[in-house]
């Protein structure tokens, strides 16, 4: 099958420090991949690579074939859906205002409304967007990413904030993406057990690729959680 | 109140211009508003004072040199935002006491104040010619058409710059594009209410607006209509009592304005 991602050789240097330290990997398409690592471990920095907000890189980032440093297209197979989506919280606009900000062709209005029913929020449509609770606010920014069709979803972190019910549905709505719609998806994560659950392939990120393969494999392998955990856990005592 | 002044010409001309530039106002300031760039407005009507006054220190028509002034030093903030990490208000500040200053050099050379100095200052629609009102209403409609074509990108972009960046919104392109429209519009609106009000055309009907909770479209239209009326009703009250038509304008929108916290304070409006 296509690859939807191919990341060779990637390496990102701050000035003080290695973020990303020679990472490879591939994402077949229709992969559900969740991408776990600690705090500082570079994947937001792989996220920003992969997004062309960070172009300062070494290596090379391909998505279905097409180097994204020389394709100016390859944003149309992409949704994105922030860590934490920031406006001003009392931006005016509406559900379906923000929701239409991604869709790049005007002729797909009705793409608008069918999307959002089938992430139940279409009653909401007319809510201004900074009255929405966290959860409802997910489902809007989900919406945008996938308001063209995108092959590819990227979700950073996205359930931070938000209540039990609503990460219930959030799973629920990712699952059928990638099973029924065929989007492929790459999740970044804290959160071991929900990855153990949805996802069918692991990247396990500390500055260099700590792992990547199936999640079977890494789950069922205790040493390798075990590690992972220790070194969260040390960066977390680090951070209190 | 007789309704005699509807039958001058030069009132229709300043209801006219009037109403275009506050249509035009109230749209870019709403992006100016919401990208927290409400003071931006303010420097740049006070760089293109320097701009006004060196157009009538070389015998060049000023409005011309404003454009031009104005235009430069929107990018020049830009560009030392960028390069020197100087926040936004800062660098408002500097850009906004260098026109004055460049002004009032200027000025002294050519002996003194004059009284078209005291117009641009103050705005003068009232004087306002049959070619001006030509021009302004030409620009607007320009403006206007390029913010319709681009509306998507620009909203997208003034709601969040990272997100439409990742969709494939040229993002630094469009903010260049919103600078330099900011540049033509405040000269454009200088010859309504005057160098020293003109932010208040960008702000209040656009704070007023969005305190009604409802979506872009909709504050918009309640932003042009506070703005329209302020300048309508400002010109004719203004002229009935012989007093500034620019500081009723403002006077009136600020009036709109207070009604409207009045009734948000009641709860009438939602929170948001």
């Amino acid at each position: 099958m296509l690859n939807a991602v191919e990341i060779s050789n990637l390496t990102v240097k701050y000035p003080d420090v290695t973020a990303l330290d020679d990472i490879s990997f591939t994402i077949k398409q229709g992969d559900f991949l969740g991408i776990i690592g600690p705090n500082g471990a570079g994947k937001s920095t792989l996220f920003d690579s992969m997004l062309g907000l960070n172009t300062n890189y070494d290596g090379t980032i391909k998505f279905f074939d097409q180097d994204i440093k020389e394709s100016k297209t390859y944003h149309k197979e992409i949704g994105y859906v922030p860590q934490k989506p920031e406006f001003e919280n009392n931006f005016p606009a509406t559900v379906s205002e923000v929701v239409r900000m991604g869709l790049r062709k005007k002729s797909d209005d009705n793409k608008v409304d069918e999307i959002l029913q089938q992430l139940w929020i279409h009653e909401l449509r007319h809510r201004r967007i900074g009255e929405l609770s966290g959860g409802q606010l997910q489902r809007v920014f989900i919406a945008k990413a996938l308001v063209n069709d995108p092959k590819i979803l990227i979700l950073d972190e996205p359930i931070t904030g938000v209540d039990q019910q609503s990460i219930d549905l959030f799973f629920s709505i990712l699952k059928e993406l990638n099973s029924k719609q065929g989007i492929t998806i790459i999740w970044s994560s804290h959160d071991l057990d929900a990855v153990n659950k949805l996802a069918n392939h692991v990247a396990c990120l500390n500055r260099t690729l700590f792992f990547h393969g199936e999640s079977e494999k890494f789950f069922s392998d205790d040493k390798l959680v075990k590690q992972y955990s220790e070194a969260s856990m040390q960066e977390h005592m680090h951070h209190h | 109140m007789s309704f005699e002044i509807l039958t001058y010409a030069f009132m229709h001309r300043a209801l006219i211009a009037g109403t275009a530039i506050a249509i035009l106002c109230s749209v870019m300031g709403l992006f100016l508003v919401l990208r927290r760039y409400s003071l931006f407005g303010d420097a740049l009507a006070h760089s293109s004072f320097g701009g006004i006054a060196l157009g009538l220190f070389a015998g060049i028509y000023p409005l011309w040199t404003a454009y031009g002034v104005s235009i430069v030093s929107a990018l020049l903030i830009t560009k030392i935002k960028e390069k020197y990490n100087i926040s936004g208000d800062a660098s408002i500040a500097v850009l906004l006491s260098s026109g004055i200053a460049v002004g009032l050099v200027i000025i002294s050379f050519s002996g003194g104040f004059s009284l078209d100095i005291f117009s641009f200052l103050f705005g003068s629609i009232l004087l306002v010619s049959v070619d001006d009102t030509v021009a302004i209403v030409a620009l607007t409609g320009v403006i206007l058409m390029i913010i319709l074509l681009l509306y998507r990108q620009i909203l997208y972009s003034t709601f969040n710059e990272k997100q439409a960046k990742v969709s494939g919104v040229q993002v630094d392109k469009i903010n260049y594009l919103i600078i330099i429209l900011a540049g033509v519009t405040v000269v454009t609106a200088v010859q309504l209410v005057g160098v020293l009000l003109i932010s208040a055309l960008f702000v209040i009907p656009n704070v007023t607006a969005i305190m009604y909770g409802r979506g872009f479209k909709q504050t918009m239209i309640i932003s042009i209509t506070i703005a329209v009326s302020s300048v309508i009703a400002g010109i004719l009250i203004s002229y009935v009592f012989d007093i500034t038509p620019a500081g009723t304008i403002v006077l009136f929108a600020i009036g709109v304005l207070a009604v409207t916290m009045g009734i948000k304070s009641a709860g009438l409006l939602s929170k948001n």
